[in-house]
């Protein structure tokens, strides 16, 4: 080659990338997480996740507390779906102290979680629709959350942060309101979500803006520990209610639905279709709702009727033990998943056979998620980091703990 | 000296009216999105939230005036005056009725007869992009720039498609005035029944000119937090607010002109009424038009998701632009057949 000339090849040219910093107070990101972009104009080249902004420290925190004080801190965790995260955990205690529950209390825990498991979903796909511009369908969708939270609170006297449940079953029974509510809830729940469908499912804008946005394969999502609706998505169909049934969740008749190609608007219409798995399972609960009693019968764990611990010297000792937290856990190792709203939430609960546990991991599907998200989002557009991230559900209270 | 003082008057009555217009379609919008959203909209500022408007206005007088350091000052502030100014400007050559004869005198409610109406009113809107180019430029924010960067993009993409739609209806009309646009539609003859897929063409021009959804990703809040405006606040941020109503108002009255009769409505003139009741008439119906059109917009708006930047391009040169050639030269067709 004459050496005047020089060729320049679009690849030696040192070309400059811009940093854009989405987040950590950025509207897209419903919570506080950073994500450091490199950035050629619209095009993501690459990121970089910075998390801990919020971290709670709730492990070690649990370390300090007795068994029955943890539920509260795992409210805090993915809080569109806390009681599930409330059960979960009760489900752990109970799997340490080896507590049968009875099959009314767990049928009552399917309606509940399940209801948790709409309400999360409801806000999951309404939020991508809110991200790519349409905020109507998310309102509508607000107004069944609303009636769900209506159910907590009829139920626990709680919205958002629930503790719902105790160990060993319910604080009390579903009243006659709760029923009446979840029935109502039932029948005006169909026709909201198909509503929804309506506004967005076959809406061709949107259509255009998730389908084969940041997809995964199912080898890359399971390497990296994908579960639930994203794994799901993913053409993989593990769902912990069916491969290791808690809370009698064998008794219940439902699909595991899965998508293809792992993208945006798979992981929407997966959602979609588990609410109306969800909405199937409650009508199921809630018809063959067995007879029995909300608690276990088991003293160490129970509090008393109230009148007893005024009248019995029996009962006034294990309320002040129990609420002190002076009754000793088994020794013991367990770990224990349920299915959560975005994935399989476990706790692995180790116990030296004292009143508070010993270690207390949670495993939250948002940490696991939020690994992959780099590599799901690059090459694409500003746009598609956007909506990628709100499809995955990650939620800052649970990614931080 | 009389003529001055019409002239002047009514530049004022178009300014105001635009200027409240557009300051109560942003009730609108809300108590429509309230609407549509099963909820109230505003509705504590005055009976049925009447007084909002002002109340915003208000607020935004007299918040504090925050510039980034960074910012290049004069740049800054050239931004919302330029983006205001621009969509005062094109409500000059729309005629919003007949002649009003008072005294023997005749009056024209159009500030400005312009021989190339049309063509004024594309060289004032493809300004407006200007103002936001500024502003999102000056404010030294990745962010901002990005918006002004879509902002320009787009606009550019969508005069091309624009134009050409607004060719096939001149070559129809064989008219660039506005006024002479207006009078051929006498009747039922509007140039939408002739000009279907022209005024479709405008119509999503005229949504992406606005940066109307599904066409606002300049701002786009969810991904670029305010976009070319994120890092305005005060009245500057409110002139940009306040300047997408008066371009939205603007555009549906340029629609409703172009496309959709102007001031005219079938059978005015048999009802035989005299010259000023038409002319108040005339005006009262282009106003129901536009506001149909604000409606439309809003409606839009509140329902539809918006596009990615790469498909709103491609929407625009791949579709829109192939389409308005096509609409072109079959209009061309006709016109060489009809002889």
């Amino acid at each position: 080659m004459n050496e005047n000339y020089t060729v320049i090849h679009p690849e030696d040219i040192d070309k400059q990338y811009t940093t854009l910093n989405l987040g950590p107070t950025h509207p897209a990101t419903h919570g506080i997480f950073q994500n450091v972009l490199t950035m050629d104009g619209e095009k993501v080249i690459d990121s970089e996740q910075t998390i801990g902004y919020i971290h709670r420290a709730f492990e070690k925190i649990a370390e300090h507390r007795p068994y029955y004080q943890i539920t509260p801190l795992t409210d805090r965790l993915n809080y569109c779906s806390s009681p599930i995260n409330n059960i979960g955990y009760q489900l752990t205690v109970e799997k340490l102290l080896g507590i049968k529950t009875n099959k009314r209390i767990d049928y009552m825990r399917v309606i509940i979680m399940e209801l948790a498991r709409i309400a999360d979903h409801l806000v999951c796909n309404s939020v991508i629709g809110v991200d790519t511009g349409a905020l109507t369908g998310f309102v509508y969708i607000f107004q069944e959350r609303e009636f769900i939270y209506e159910i907590y609170e009829e139920m626990c006297g709680a919205r958002l942060t629930t503790n719902i449940g105790r160990i060993g079953g319910f604080e009390r029974d579903f009243s006659p309101k709760v029923i009446e509510k979840i029935r109502e809830f039932i029948k005006r729940f169909e026709k909201a979500l198909i509503e929804f469908e309506n506004l967005l499912l076959r809406n061709r804008i949107f259509m255009d803006r998730t389908i084969k946005v940041g997809p995964i394969s199912a080898e890359r999502a399971i390497s990296y520990g994908f579960t639930g609706p994203n794994l799901r998505a993913a053409g993989v169909d593990y769902d912990v209610r069916v491969f290791s049934p808690y809370c009698s969740y064998e008794d219940f008749d439902f699909i595991i639905p899965v998508g293809t190609h792992g993208d945006t608007y798979d992981r929407f219409c997966v959602r979609q279709t588990e609410m109306w798995e969800s909405l199937k399972i409650i009508k199921a609960a809630l018809e063959n709702l067995p007879e029995g009693k909300h608690l276990v019968d088991d003293p160490y764990v129970v509090l008393p009727e109230k009148e007893k611990v005024y009248s019995k010297m029996e009962a006034l000792i294990y309320h002040f033990k129990i609420v002190m937290g002076e009754i000793d856990a088994p020794k013991g190792e367990v770990y224990h998943s349920v299915e959560g709203g975005n994935g399989e939430l476990g706790f692995y609960l180790v116990s030296e056979g004292e009143r508070s546990p010993f270690r207390l991991h949670f495993r939250r599907p948002c940490f696991i998620y939020y690994q992959a998200y780099p590599e799901m989002i690059r090459g694409g557009m500003l746009s598609d980091a956007i909506i990628t991230m709100s499809s995955m559900n990650v939620i800052a209270g649970e990614l931080d703990c | 000296m009389l003529f001055l003082v019409y002239k002047l008057t009514l530049i004022t009555v178009i300014l105001l009216v635009s200027l409240g217009i557009a300051m109560y379609a942003t009730l609108l919008e809300r108590k429509f999105a309230g609407f549509l959203q099963d909820r109230y909209g505003p509705d504590r500022a005055g009976k049925w939230g009447l007084l909002q408007p002002l109340a915003d206005g208000g607020k935004l007088f007299f918040k504090e005036e925050y510039m980034p350091n960074t910012a290049d000052k004069f740049l800054y502030i050239l931004g919302p005056c330029l983006t205001m100014l621009v969509a005062l400007l094109t409500s000059a050559v729309i005629p919003w009725g007949p002649p009003l004869v008072i005294g023997g005198v005749e009056y024209t409610l159009q500030v400005a007869n312009l021989n190339v109406g049309v063509l004024y009113v594309f060289a004032i809107a493809s300004m407006g992009v200007w103002g936001i180019m500024i502003g999102g430029w000056a404010s030294n924010n990745k962010y901002s720039l990005m918006g002004a960067i879509r902002a320009s993009s787009q606009m550019i993409s969508y005069e091309l498609a624009m134009g050409l739609s607004i060719a096939a209806l001149i070559m129809m009309m064989g008219s660039v005035s506005l006024n002479e646009i207006v009078a051929q539609q006498q009747g039922w003859h509007w140039n939408v029944i002739y000009q279907p897929i022209g005024f479709l063409i405008f119509f999503i021009c005229a949504l992406a000119e606005t940066n109307r959804h599904p066409f606002d990703l300049p701002e786009c809040e969810t991904e670029l937090i305010g976009g070319y405006h994120t890092e305005y606040s005060s009245m500057k941020l409110g002139f940009y607010l306040f300047a997408e109503y008066i371009n939205m108002f603007v555009s549906s009255a340029v629609l409703a002109t172009l496309y959709f009769g102007g001031y005219h409505f079938p059978f005015i003139g048999r009802l035989g009424l005299s010259p000023n009741v038409a002319a108040i008439l005339g005006m009262v119906i282009l106003f129901a038009k536009i506001i149909g059109f604000i409606l439309l917009f809003m409606w839009i708006r509140w329902t539809l998701p918006r596009f990615r930047y790469d498909q709103l391009m491609r929407l625009g040169w791949k579709i829109l632009l192939p389409l308005a050639l096509l609409n072109l030269a079959v209009t061309g067709i006709f016109i060489l057949l009809k002889g």
